[in-house]
């Protein structure tokens, strides 16, 4: 495959309530921030991840265009699907050698519905989502199959929400303390926050990469899988299209330094952990992850971007992303970055 | 472009107003066996599955593949969900061949589907977010004023429009699939329907369909049975806000068929293209993309139309499944467009084969005719 690199990474301040801004407003600072970072005005491909359900109204996407100046008119898609699968769709783009840039980016505004109800119509209409079947239920139900023993899961919370005090674009949370339940057995604190927010990317390859970045961070696998949606059809104790994305990205080829898992809910953690199969050698979501800041179709992509961020910074040579959809991580993508 | 790619099956559902009879699961996995048996594999023989579908809100579930997975043979295997307005048919087909171009996979199932007797679409696109106050109903009063312009602007007489509508669903009286299927259909009938969105009549738009279509995409190296093959390749967006841009005639369509063109080697869309299929949902935007896509000088596509150069038996067939303005699951209609181009190079388009076809353009556009996707396929291997 052609060799891609991840050359620039924009977030939001993520917020956990919402401040106003329309999405094109909450896209637009990210998207001019990443342009000026990279020097670049236009970019081979441009494609994006949200979803009309968290806007409540039809083409959320659509708006979005305006705010990058797509004129005159770009190539560009977009998919109903967090952001991470835009960068797989602009990854496949680049491998057809034509273009050697491509810009990436992912939204949501979770504060302006009750997602936990809203991810319930996510579920089959005729089955599933008559029953009633919440995010936070169906979540439970998965937590329940790990077993996993509470004081792992309280440390993970509680690591998580200290590393997003120190993370200036992740919220600030406060230590874990209650023990209240919202749907045993997860606790409150177990509920990733709702929040705001945006991120972009920006791709390339071969002598623009290094143009554009001193270490740019190359993408040495990248693959996704699905598994069945009925939640009886699954072992929900473990993920196997995660294992099986991670062996078809390789991870397993050579020491991981940092990892950061889409993971919504503690249980999460620990499914990703075994099924990527990594060590305790491996620093996990170094950022705070999704339990300290979660903006909906963007989370995935930000894992992307943390994990890039770390070799262009310097401080690793070899680091995973990993993004998930649907209920109980039915559907995982997994990235493998080096120097 | 990358490697090449092939379209080796095609799969359609009987477009009808209402599928009772299945679920959308039922629906989706219908057109895919289809598109299957057409190209004599299973779904063990797929490598990928990419899904496309206009707003979630048209059926009330949100990001449907996770649903859909199982019914398409997805587990196990990597899904993609697109969705780019009306044009989305087309960029599914488009993310699909990426992925043979881009040499990931060998054989890729695309499938697009709306069940629109699920909700009402019309005003499901009729949603506005807070505080953007708008007076549009529907596709129809969105689209109106922009063909008075263009009439405004040719001097295209009124009874183009009704043309249109009657040549399409005359070709669609022999499209087996086709949802419209109105004998006896003649101007005088579309002339007598109401007034829907001045200056579109009720026979001048496209029905609300349920119904889903499929293909198989392969690499070269795993073609099996009669190839179409890809020629060219584009998308192209434009912002629905900016102030400058011609509603009428988009410059992202001018572009992005000018990008598609010169992959294919079409330098004369007129002379070098023997049928194409183009996303028509209002009678009068068959000489608006005439000329949008370079098939008539500006302000000559009402002449084309007109002269009956678009008809089954003239010299440059536009629509010949019957087009949009006869068959509307919406999130599937532009992959209908791109799977009818297909069937016409395969030589497999039954009645309404055009004799000969070699080359064809599919065509989708969707938004604020800001999306654009598109596709040459051809009898010959590029």
């Amino acid at each position: 495959m052609r060799d891609v690199a991840i050359v620039a990474f924009a977030q939001t301040r993520h917020t956990d309530h919402d401040t106003g801004l329309t999405e094109p407003e909450l896209i637009a600072p990210v998207i001019n921030e990443i342009k000026e970072r990279t020097g670049l005005r236009r970019f081979g491909f441009t494609c994006s991840g949200s979803c009309d359900y968290l806007a409540g109204a039809p083409f959320s996407f659509v708006s979005a265009l305006d705010a990058l100046a797509a004129w005159p008119p770009i190539s560009e898609s977009h998919v109903e699907m967090d952001g991470a699968w835009a960068l797989y769709e602009a990854w496949v783009r680049l491998q057809h050698g034509d273009i050697d840039s491509a810009l990436v980016y992912g939204f949501g505004k979770s504060s302006l519905g009750d997602l936990r109800t809203i991810m319930t119509l996510q579920l089959d209409p005729y089955y599933l989502a008559p029953l009633g079947l919440d995010q936070l239920s169906y979540a439970a139900l998965q937590a329940n199959a790990v077993g996993a023993d509470r004081a792992e899961l309280d440390e993970i919370v509680r690591r998580s929400r200290a590393d997003g005090r120190g993370n200036p674009y992740a919220l600030d949370l406060p230590e874990p303390d209650g023990e209240d339940f919202a749907v045993q057995p997860l606790k409150k604190t177990d509920v990733p926050p709702i929040t705001d927010g945006a991120a972009a990317i920006v791709l390339a390859t071969g002598d623009l990469a290094t143009r554009l970045c001193a270490t740019p961070a190359y993408i040495r696998g990248i693959a996704h899988r699905t598994e069945p949606h009925y939640l009886g059809l699954r072992d929900l104790s473990g993920s196997a299209s995660a294992a099986d994305a991670a062996r078809a990205a390789g991870v397993g080829k050579a020491p991981v330094e940092v990892a950061e898992l889409h993971a919504q809910f503690p249980h999460e953690e620990i499914i990703l952990r075994r099924a990527l199969e990594l060590g305790g050698g491996t620093l996990i979501n170094p950022s705070g992850g999704p339990l300290a800041a979660n903006p909906v179709m963007a989370t995935g992509l930000i894992r992307i971007g943390e994990a890039a961020r770390h070799i262009h910074d310097g401080r690793a040579r070899r680091t995973v992303a990993h993004a998930a959809s649907g209920p109980c991580l039915q559907q995982n993508l997994v990235t493998v970055l080096e120097a | 472009m990358g490697n090449r790619c092939a379209v080796i099956g095609v799969g359609q559902t009987h477009y009808t107003t209402k599928r009772r009879d299945v679920s959308i699961a039922g629906l989706v996995r219908e057109a895919a066996l289809r598109a299957l048996e057409d190209a004599g594999l299973t779904f063990k023989d797929i490598d990928a599955v990419v899904i496309g579908k206009a707003p979630d809100l048209f059926e009330g579930v949100m990001m449907p593949e996770s649903y859909l997975a199982d019914a398409l043979g997805a587990a196990g295997k990597p899904m993609m969900r697109v969705h780019t307005a009306g044009s989305v048919g087309g960029s599914t087909a488009l993310v699909g061949a990426s992925l043979i171009q881009g040499g990931v996979h060998e054989r890729v199932l695309v499938v697009a589907f709306e069940k629109q007797s699920e909700s009402n679409a019309t005003w499901a696109l009729s949603t506005h977010l807070p505080f953007s106050a708008s007076l549009v109903v529907g596709a129809g009063g969105y689209f109106a004023p922009h063909i008075r312009e263009y009439m405004r602007r040719s001097g295209a007489p009124g009874h183009i429009g009704t043309l249109v509508a009657v040549k399409d669903r005359l070709n669609a009286l022999k499209n087996p699939y086709a949802h419209l299927r109105i004998p006896g259909i003649d101007q005088k009938m579309v002339e007598s329907t109401p007034m829907l969105w001045e200056p579109i009549r009720y026979l001048e738009t496209c029905p609300s369909s349920d119904g889903a279509c499929a293909m198989v995409l392969s690499s070269e190296a795993a073609v099996t049975g009669t190839p179409a093959w890809v020629h060219g390749t584009a998308m192209r967006s434009e912002p629905i806000f900016r102030a400058s841009r011609d509603t009428v005639s988009p410059q992202a369509g001018k572009d992005c068929a000018a990008d598609v063109y010169r992959q294919a080697g079409i330098a004369d869309p007129r002379r070098q293209i023997d049928v194409a299929e183009v996303y028509v949902p209002f009678s009068w935007y068959e000489p608006m993309w005439l000329e949008n896509l370079g098939f008539a000088a500006e302000g000559e596509g009402w002449k084309l139309t007109e002269s009956g150069a678009t008809a089954l038996d003239g010299d440059i067939p536009w629509n010949a499944s019957g087009g949009v303005l006869s068959s509307n699951p919406i999130g599937a209609s532009g992959l209908i467009r791109f799977a009818e181009a297909a069937l016409q190079v395969r030589g497999m388009a039954g009645e309404h084969q055009v004799d000969g076809a070699r080359t064809a353009l599919g065509h989708a556009y969707g938004g604020g005719a800001q999306f654009f996707a598109m596709w040459i396929v051809g009898r010959e291997r590029p």
